[in-house]
């Protein structure tokens, strides 16, 4: 009889547990509060499935415990009961999955006003690109990899000659601007996610891959790699800004494009620049390996 | 029509195959070591897969301690972490659970179930258990080589697995893939063994719509192997050969720690795509034989026929192959084409329709039954809480865009933990405690045995619950340790340490278990022939328990199905398989026919 008392505890415990839990979504800053709704709806259907059939096994296990006088009856099909049990399942099914289908139209339909921003990730760090006053990214590729180049941007192409780099810094996007992630790696798989954002796609070597969202309130939050990148995984952490419009324009105007870094590094034979980069990877390897 | 239950006596026509005549071992080393009869090869799988299985045990802990008390021990490094994270994975999945489920269950109860007397290839048979072992042995030889096992996590994906920046890139990635490559070529032999049994060597009167639901889900999950198992084996194969040989299968032109590597042109997703398109089905490899057993766990100790028994069958044989078709939800964001989203998202939900009447079909045959609250039973109605709990987070994880931000979480982690490990376990454990006075003829301490069932139910839920919250948080999966976040509570902390020790402590019940089974196999209660009066022919062999042969002179003949509890007009509450209508007693004496069991 324990069972039964167990199986009541496990459903009202559950659904207990969800209300008082401290452990929810952080607070969205995204325009996907869609997907947030989509996850409601999932909730209520399953929770009222999930406690129903809980509920009644516990009722089972009470009102047909062994009596050695009585019989289990014998019934063996019960068309009519399980039809109408395959219609419900499959309503449940659809109301679940309609609004999902939907919401993921939207998110694999990038708004025409959206502006791009690159990620690139590489063993354990961020980067980020602009395209500058074009509003074309410049292509890449890794051949062109160097100690200057901490971009791969090719530099015969006109578009990249612009382009902002960020490197060892932090990403800043503009309030209510649609935006498209264009995601880059140079080694291994990494995954670009920021919680509050709710939107994440893996970065893939030798393709680019993207997503899109609107930021929906200022504020600074953790970027985090959600795709096992080898041992210092956990460590390849970041930081995005969300700002009003006179504080992106102020952030953006401070930084270097291409072409001026590249300038930079060819002026300054020391090679300080270049050496940015390698120091930089090797202190996050050996952080990571030792810690 | 299919009949579901044919009235007693109706005329079936004798199977095609002979009584054959087996291989006798005559010495010790024939008999036990190498022996061909499938039971003692069962016991080997199964004593085995738990060894490993307990190595796998310790690895928890090992995780448990460092995301519960991070910086409290010096002795496991981020290396370390990955490797214990991905070696746990592997063997639970792989050597641990296809290898009970369906080298140890699959063994023992398909010829005796069916009315067999062995594996229709026992040489084959013998031959695919020392082939498993071999793999184990190179999958444990990986500790041993320099760089220790791999740290790539269970799915092994290109380009980190065979890349300086992942634990094991020197020599431990290699021996995971070989060992995966002998794995699957031992399974290949005993799977093989496992259909053509079940196809061609059922005993008279043993139709395919009279098997027990349990050699259904096991027949059904071996033709799921054999057909998903070659995908993996070729992806093994291939990154071998980028690891090897340079060639670029899986990578592309890329850099290594600012280095450029000789590779181009390779596609890390079709990794993927190989992975998952074993690794979907593999969900359902040990599922599907979870399902069967259980479904004979409730009837036989609720003392009433599995309700809709043909929907049942048809469930199995249907959930098994959409599962074909729903791999790529395991990549919604891997950055494949995103339009895959809609393809994958509706078949996934759509296999929730057979897997809830499943569900449904259990309870319903609790419901009005006699229910005897045996340790089979208890662990059998776990099952079906945890496998609802897991079933249902799968609808969050398979409805594309709900998975978007979930993905790789610890959602994840607490969804398939609940669904695919411990679901099954509850039935691995239920299975054991049910079929253990056939292997041994003893029977299992049930003071023990509910000890175990209490603290491991109990335990495994109080676990996870919890850790699907994580998930909605943001807590990402496979971190050393979460360090500063801005919106990771302290709480969130205190969880971790809380749920470490309740894995201690669920883990330690294992050892009663463990002690439960070493002892009572040794000075254990001597059980009754047929202690839980099922009517399946495992029960009703020669000898008790069941000899080389199983079924001594004569081979059974089955007249009936496999659920005949609570027969109306029949003096017992349940009539054996093999029991031919003339001789089943009816209560009151009076001689009128039993209830016809529904024909269609």
């Amino acid at each position: 009889m324990h069972v039964a008392i167990v199986l009541i505890l496990v459903a009202v415990g559950s659904v207990v547990f969800h209300f008082v839990s401290p452990w929810w979504w952080t607070p969205i800053a995204s325009n996907w509060g869609y997907i947030d709704d989509t996850i409601i709806i999932t909730f209520w259907i399953t929770g009222v499935v999930f406690v129903g059939v809980m509920l009644f096994m516990a009722y089972c296990v009470i009102r047909y415990r062994f009596k050695k006088d009585r019989r289990a009856e014998y019934e063996p099909e019960n068309t009519k009961l399980e039809v109408w049990l395959t219609v419900l399942t499959s309503i449940g099914v659809v109301v679940m999955l309609t609004p999902g289908l939907f919401v993921w139209n939207q998110f694999v339909t990038v708004p025409d006003d959206a502006v791009e921003v690159e990620v690139m990730g590489q063993q354990w760090q961020w980067s980020f690109r602009y395209p500058g006053e074009d509003g074309v990214l410049g292509t890449t590729s890794i051949a062109n990899f160097d100690g200057d180049n901490t971009f791969g941007l090719n530099p015969d192409d006109a578009n990249g000659q612009d382009d902002i780099l960020i490197e060892g810094d932090d990403l800043h996007l503009l309030l209510g601007q649609p935006v498209k992630i264009l995601l880059r790696s140079i080694d291994v798989l990494h995954d670009f996610y920021v919680p509050q954002f709710r939107a994440k796609m893996d970065m893939v070597p030798g393709s680019v891959t993207y997503f899109w969202l609107t930021p929906t309130r200022t504020g600074t939050f953790d970027i985090l790699c959600f795709e096992l990148c080898g041992v210092g995984h956990y460590d390849m952490r970041g930081t995005v800004v969300v700002d009003e419009e006179a504080d992106y324009l102020a952030w953006l105007q401070e930084q270097s494009t291409f072409a001026e870094l590249m300038a930079e590094a060819g002026a300054g034979e020391a090679g300080d620049p270049v050496l940015r980069l390698t120091e930089s990877e090797v202190g996050a390897t050996e952080n990571a390996v030792t810690q | 029509m299919v009949t579901v239950a044919p009235d007693e006596g109706e005329f079936v026509a004798p199977a095609e195959v002979e009584d054959v005549e087996l291989y006798h071992a005559k010495s010790f080393i024939t008999k036990y070591v190498f022996s061909q009869d499938a039971k003692v090869i069962a016991i080997q799988y199964t004593a085995t897969a738990a060894s490993i299985g307990l190595v796998a045990l310790v690895l928890s802990w090992l995780m448990r301690l460092q995301l519960g008390f991070p910086d409290s021990f010096s002795f496991i490094d981020p290396t370390d972490y990955y490797q214990f994270i991905t070696m746990h994975g592997m063997i639970m999945v792989i050597y641990l659970l296809t290898a009970l489920f369906l080298g140890g269950f699959g063994n023992y109860l398909i010829p005796l179930m069916i009315g067999a007397r062995d594996m229709v290839f026992p040489y084959v048979n013998m031959l695919s258990y020392w082939v498993y072992l071999l793999a184990v042995l190179v999958l444990v030889a990986s500790w041993f080589v320099p760089g220790g096992p791999t740290g790539a996590g269970w799915t092994l994906y290109p380009p980190q697995a065979i890349l300086s920046g992942t634990p094991g890139a020197e020599g431990g990635i290699l021996l995971m893939l070989i060992s995966l490559a002998l794995f699957i070529v031992g399974f290949t032999m005993g799977g093989l063994n496992y259909v053509v049994t079940v196809l061609q060597a059922r005993t008279r009167g043993m139709t395919l719509m009279r098997m027990p639901l349990t050699i259904w889900g096991i027949f059904t999950a071996t033709v799921l192997a054999l057909l998903a198992f070659p995908a993996l084996f070729v992806g093994a194969v291939m990154m071998t050969f980028d690891s090897v040989l340079g060639t670029s299968f899986f990578m592309p032109a890329m850099l290594e720690f600012g280095e450029a590597l000789e590779y181009d042109g390779g596609s890390p997703i079709l990794f993927q795509h190989l992975f998952w398109f074993f690794g979907h089905p593999e969900v359902y490899i040990v599922a599907l034989p979870a399902f069967g057993i259980v479904s004979d766990l409730l009837s036989v100790h609720a003392r009433r026929h599995i309700f809709g028994y043909r929907m049942m069958v048809w469930a199995i044989v249907g959930i098994g192959g959409l599962s074909f078709v729903v791999w790529a939800h395991h990549m919604y964001v891997s950055g494949m084409n995103p339009w895959f989203g809609f393809f994958f998202a509706t078949t996934t939900l759509i296999i929730a329709v057979p897997t809830a009447l499943k569900v449904y079909n259990w309870t319903l045959t609790l419901w009005k039954g006699n229910i005897n609250l045996t340790i089979p039973m208890l662990f059998a109605i776990a099952f079906i809480v945890t496998f609802v709990h897991g079933g249902i987070t799968g609808l969050f994880l398979g409805n594309v865009v709900v998975d978007v931000p979930l993905s790789d979480t610890m959602f994840v982690v607490a969804h398939f933990h609940m669904v695919m490990g411990v679901a099954p376990l509850m039935v691995v454990f239920g299975a054991v405690y049910h079929w253990f006075p056939l292997v041994t003829g003893k029977m299992l301490h049930e003071g023990m045995g509910k000890f175990h069932f209490w603290v491991t139910f109990v335990g495994a839920y109080v676990i996870f619950l919890p850790i699907h919250y994580l998930g909605f948080l943001g807590v990402p999966r496979r971190y050393y340790e979460m360090g500063d976040t801005t919106f990771i509570p302290e709480s969130a902390g205190t969880l971790n340490a809380f749920v470490t020790v309740i894995v201690l402590i669920v883990g330690a019940a294992q050892m009663v278990f463990l002690y439960n089974v070493i002892v009572s196999a040794i000075r254990g209660k001597a059980s009754e022939r047929n202690p839980w009066k099922a009517t399946t022919l495992e029960w009703q062999t020669a000898e008790f328990p069941p000899s080389h042969g199983n079924f001594g002179a004569e081979p059974p003949v089955v007249y009936r199905w496999a659920y005949a509890y609570g027969v109306p007009g029949v003096a017992e509450d349940f009539v054996p398989q093999n029991v031919p209508p003339a001789e089943v007693a009816m209560s009151g004496g009076d001689q009128e026919e039993p209830a016809p069991q529904p024909a269609e």
